[in-house]
């Protein structure tokens, strides 16, 4: 059962790896496409607000090309706009469509070695980091799939990539330097509160994944739209991949439409993990390495939560502040893990 | 986290002389106060204090490991001491470190009370009046309905009832009523419970620093323990407040220890069970049994008893050549799965040696202790944790222990400056298993007789964490309504068949105009409208404008939580 799992985790990371392969193939192939509606008010946005910001610093709406409902309008259009396009770039949005099913298959088979893993040890599959880092592919994945589902923005398939290259690099180090065989958790990690705590940990970071690579898209996207804005006759330019990338009102509202789901969990997860360090260690904070980072990640993301909201800080400061949360969850998991020793300094590697 | 965007002041107009004066004072303070509680001085303090955490994390600190603490002074001889000057060895006691996060609850408070006492208003105040042009709003809708304007209100004032919108009726001239509806006001009770909710998890932290203690001991298996005083404790962290007087002191005795192991030698359970007594019942014979166990504590009234660890204490038997027997146990520590284990037995006592030759012939037997030994070319190694062939590797050395010089050594290991100095000589290595013995040159015998087990226990007193908890749970609770409740307004206005304009038969029926804001997250309230919009609708209504709500400018409002509410709150979103 146990080699079962793992053939099944390979297969895992056979389908990320094609999946993603698939994502940057048609991602490359948009190259050339004249943009959108939406995609020109996006360029056009972060022109105004260039000439705007010296006028009038007030609300966003005054610097904004569109609205937030138009966002919304184009978060739930039904037009599947690629189809439009399939007359321009067949082959590339057919590796688009290729890349959806494929990564459908890799989760399957990622569930499937979660699940036997969990057979075979007997236990949750969240008793090290292999398995954990495991989960986290999982739940990333589907939670970037549910968003793909939800949403019908144009070109959205394409933020695909930036999850993915994540997910692929995760799978990657998680089946070659962090495997270790299934078999049963010290005593110290046999807690009620250890399975609430890591199971919420490991959904919330993925959830936060799929944020940040959102922000990490928007990040890319605004630096293009400013060099648009500055050469808006570049042709080059203005036809080129990120031109072809979902809109900033889009990315901003996926980062934060992700990160208000993940958060609330993550703030249960840092909880109950305190609950388990009274039950462990005598205390339910100690300023342990692990808890130290964890409450900077989530005083980050507290941050997020609050700059989106201020003005200023909204748009580009807030995907990097989301995109800074989700490296220290990162860092966390493996820099505190491996290199800073701890008390959370377990979790099967060493 | 404050309404910063909007600090324009109606302007004074003429000023008496005398307030003039005080004026300037009263602005920078104003100023002062303004810039800490806006939310651009709250999201700085709040990205430093992630800043300031950092050093805690990466640095090894005071109160997680002392010795590596100052084993990295002593790597580092210039930064090393500045740094711990600084406090970057203690970052979360250091005064930089209060400092921001004291600012930072500053700013809070500054703002919530504002909040609050707006909230409160806004509780006790009827939905804002209907907007003259509902068209306007981001979200609009008109059809008209047979029936009268009045009908048309009951009907749509009873299902937002139902539906737990708090309703505002109005009547207009020329028989037009108008309906104020709003939601979500919970939202609002969250975001504050949250903010609150912080403010308390930091009074509860602080009750713990100032009243809680923490104590580590090492108890062997069989023996009776009683934490009588902080000098029971091998390792005692006070609270601020706490001198050792005020404990309520219990008795324990470790009745027994219990590992289980996996054939491969990993660990599957540790319990100790252990009967224990209350300081009121001390010396009396009622005793209460109870099993500690790796993340089951022992709940006592106010302190927790805690199992942290266990270990093998290698007894050994010295016959001394004047004859005297003594026995020794002394705890040996491991890091070794196998629980291969280090320690020294120290003799600085040896019997029948004058006083001033003491320093001469004291004994130290050091080295190792296996469970269940093995030897590969004399060296021993431990191949399972449980005690099956149990195996001691030591060195044995006399002389001088250096245990006068008033320098504190540890139990574990001897003094390597003496060895190196040549006062403590090593006489022999050997290896024994139990029974086995090895006589020195001057006729000292010893023996290795057994093994006795170990516990090492934590005792934990913090009167803070039941309000820690509390506040835990009301800030997850507050959490989740603020981010999941969204606050909705709805404004019907009907006007009755006479009162509308033109000809024709829309004449003879009610004008039923919505409008509709929303004051946080736009998502899905269009969906929303569509239904809660049609609810003055008796199944005879007939669109007559768009129906469907195409938001203008003002839409991202709502969102952003600029400063476009009819009420003047700012800053929906925290």
């Amino acid at each position: 059962m146990a080699g079962f799992s793992d053939l099944a985790f390979q297969a895992a990371m056979a389908g990320y790896l094609i999946a993603l392969i698939c994502y940057g193939i048609e991602v490359a192939s948009r190259r050339g496409l004249v943009p959108t509606a939406m995609e020109a008010a996006s360029a056009q946005r972060v022109h105004l607000a260039k000439v705007g910001a010296a006028g009038s610093r007030a609300t966003g709406s005054t610097v904004t090309g569109y609205t937030d409902a138009d966002v919304d309008d184009e978060l739930d259009d039904d037009d599947d706009d690629d189809d439009d396009r399939a007359a321009l770039a067949p082959w590339g949005v057919r590796f688009g469509r290729a890349a959806v099913v494929v990564t459908v298959i890799g989760v399957l088979a990622n569930l499937l070695s979660v699940v036997t893993r969990g057979i075979a040890a007997g236990r949750l599959p969240l008793g090290n980091m292999y398995e954990f880092v495991s989960m986290i592919c999982l739940a990333s994945v589907t939670c970037w799939l549910v968003v793909l589902a939800k949403n019908r923005a144009p070109g959205l398939r394409q933020l695909g990539l930036f999850v993915l290259i994540p997910v692929v690099i995760l799978a990657f180090v998680a089946g070659t330097k962090l495997w270790i065989p299934a078999g049963p958790v010290p005593p110290s990690l046999n807690s009620y509160w250890k399975w609430i705590h890591v199971t919420t940990v490991s959904l919330s970071g993925s959830v936060l994944l799929v944020s940040g690579a959102a922000s990490v898209l928007y990040v890319l996207r605004h630096r293009f739209d400013r060099k648009l804005s500055e050469m808006p006759d570049d042709e080059a330019l203005a036809t080129s991949v990120w031109s072809r990338m979902p809109s900033l009102p889009t990315l901003d509202k996926i980062a934060y439409r992700t990160a208000i789901v993940a958060f609330p969990v993550y703030t249960f997860a840092i909880i109950a993990g305190a609950l388990w360090a009274e039950v462990a260690w005598g205390r339910y904070w100690g300023w342990d390495p692990k808890e130290t980072v964890a409450f900077v990640s989530w005083v980050f993301y507290a941050g997020y939560l609050h700059a989106r909201a201020t003005s200023g800080w909204r748009g580009l400061r807030s995907a990097w502040i989301n995109i800074i949360g989700f490296a220290a969850i990162v860092f966390n998991l493996f820099f505190v893990n491996m290199v800073v020793s701890g008390l959370h300094s377990y979790a099967g590697v060493g | 986290m404050s309404a910063t965007d909007t600090t324009t002041v109606p302007s004074g107009g003429q000023v008496p002389p005398a307030r003039r004066r005080v004026r300037p004072a009263i602005a920078f303070l104003r100023n002062t106060w303004r810039g800490l509680t806006s939310m651009r001085t709250a999201l700085i303090l709040l990205f430093l204090l992630a800043l300031a955490s950092l050093p805690g994390a990466l640095l090894p600190q005071w109160s997680l490991n002392e010795s590596k603490t100052s084993d990295y002074i002593a790597a580092h001889p210039f930064w090393g001491p500045l740094m711990n000057r600084l406090g970057f060895f203690e970052v979360f006691a250091s005064p930089w470190y209060s400092a921001i996060y004291l600012l930072l609850f500053i700013s809070l408070v500054g703002c919530l009370l504002p909040r609050t006492f707006e909230f409160a208003r806004q509780i006790g105040a009827r939905p804002v009046s209907t907007p003259r042009n509902l068209a306007r709003m981001p979200l609009h809708a008109e059809y008209t309905v047979d029936g009268t304007a009045e009908q048309a209100a009951d009907r749509a004032e009873a299902t937002l009832r139902r539906k737990h919108w708090r309703v505002s009726r109005r009547t207009e001239s020329g028989g037009v009523h108008t309906l104020s509806a709003e939601k979500g006001y919970l939202r609002e009770v969250g975001n504050l419970v949250f903010h609150f909710s912080l403010l308390a998890l930091l009074i509860a932290v602080a009750i713990g620093k100032l009243f809680g203690y923490e104590g580590s001991v090492i108890v062997q298996v069989g023996d009776p323990w009683c934490s009588s005083s902080t000098s029971s404790y091998d390792n005692f962290r006070p609270g601020l407040t706490v001198d050792g007087t005020d404990m309520t002191p219990f008795c324990l005795q470790i009745k027994d220890f219990q590992a289980t192991w996996s054939p491969s030698g990993q660990a599957l359970s540790f319990h100790t069970d252990v009967n224990y007594q209350a300081a009121a019942e001390a010396g009396g014979d009622s005793w209460h049994s109870a099993r500690v166990q790796v993340n089951d504590p022992l709940r006592m009234a106010g302190e927790r008893l805690y199992l942290l660890g266990h270990g093998y204490a290698p007894d050994v038997k010295v016959t001394f050549p004047n004859g005297d027997v003594r026995n020794y146990s002394t705890p040996f520590i491991s890091n070794d799965p196998m629980l291969l284990s280090t320690g020294a037995i120290k003799v600085p006592d040896p019997p029948g040696v004058p006083a001033d030759q003491l320093t001469q012939h004291q004994l130290a037997i050091a080295g190792l202790f296996a469970p269940t030994a093995a030897e590969h070319g004399g060296i021993m190694t431990s191949v399972y944790p449980a005690a099956d062939k149990p195996g001691l590797a030591v060195d044995i050395y006399r002389g001088d222990l250096g245990m006068e010089g008033g320098r504190p050594q540890s139990v574990y290991a001897i003094s390597q400056d003496q060895v190196d100095k040549g006062a403590l000589v090593k006489l022999d290595r050997v290896n024994l298993y139990v029974g086995d013995s090895t006589t020195l040159d001057d006729g000292t015998v010893i023996t290795f007789t057994g093994y006795h087990e170990w516990v090492s226990l934590q005792t934990s007193y913090d009167p803070g964490q039941t309000l820690a908890l509390i506040a835990a749970i009301l800030l997850l609770a507050g959490l989740m309504a603020s981010l999941t409740i969204k606050r909705r307004r709805l404004w019907f206005r009907l006007l009755p068949p006479e009162a509308g304009s033109g000809a024709g038969d829309e004449l003879r029926r009610t004008v039923v105009r919505v409008g509709g804001l929303a004051r946080t997250d736009q998502a899905g309230y269009g969906a929303e409208f569509d239904e809660v919009s049609r609810w003055a609708d008796d199944g005879t209504g007939s669109d007559t404008g768009t129906d469907e709500g195409t938001a203008t400018a003002d839409g991202t409002t709502g969102t952003t939580g600029s400063n476009t509410g009819t009420d003047g709150t700012a800053a929906e979103r925290e």
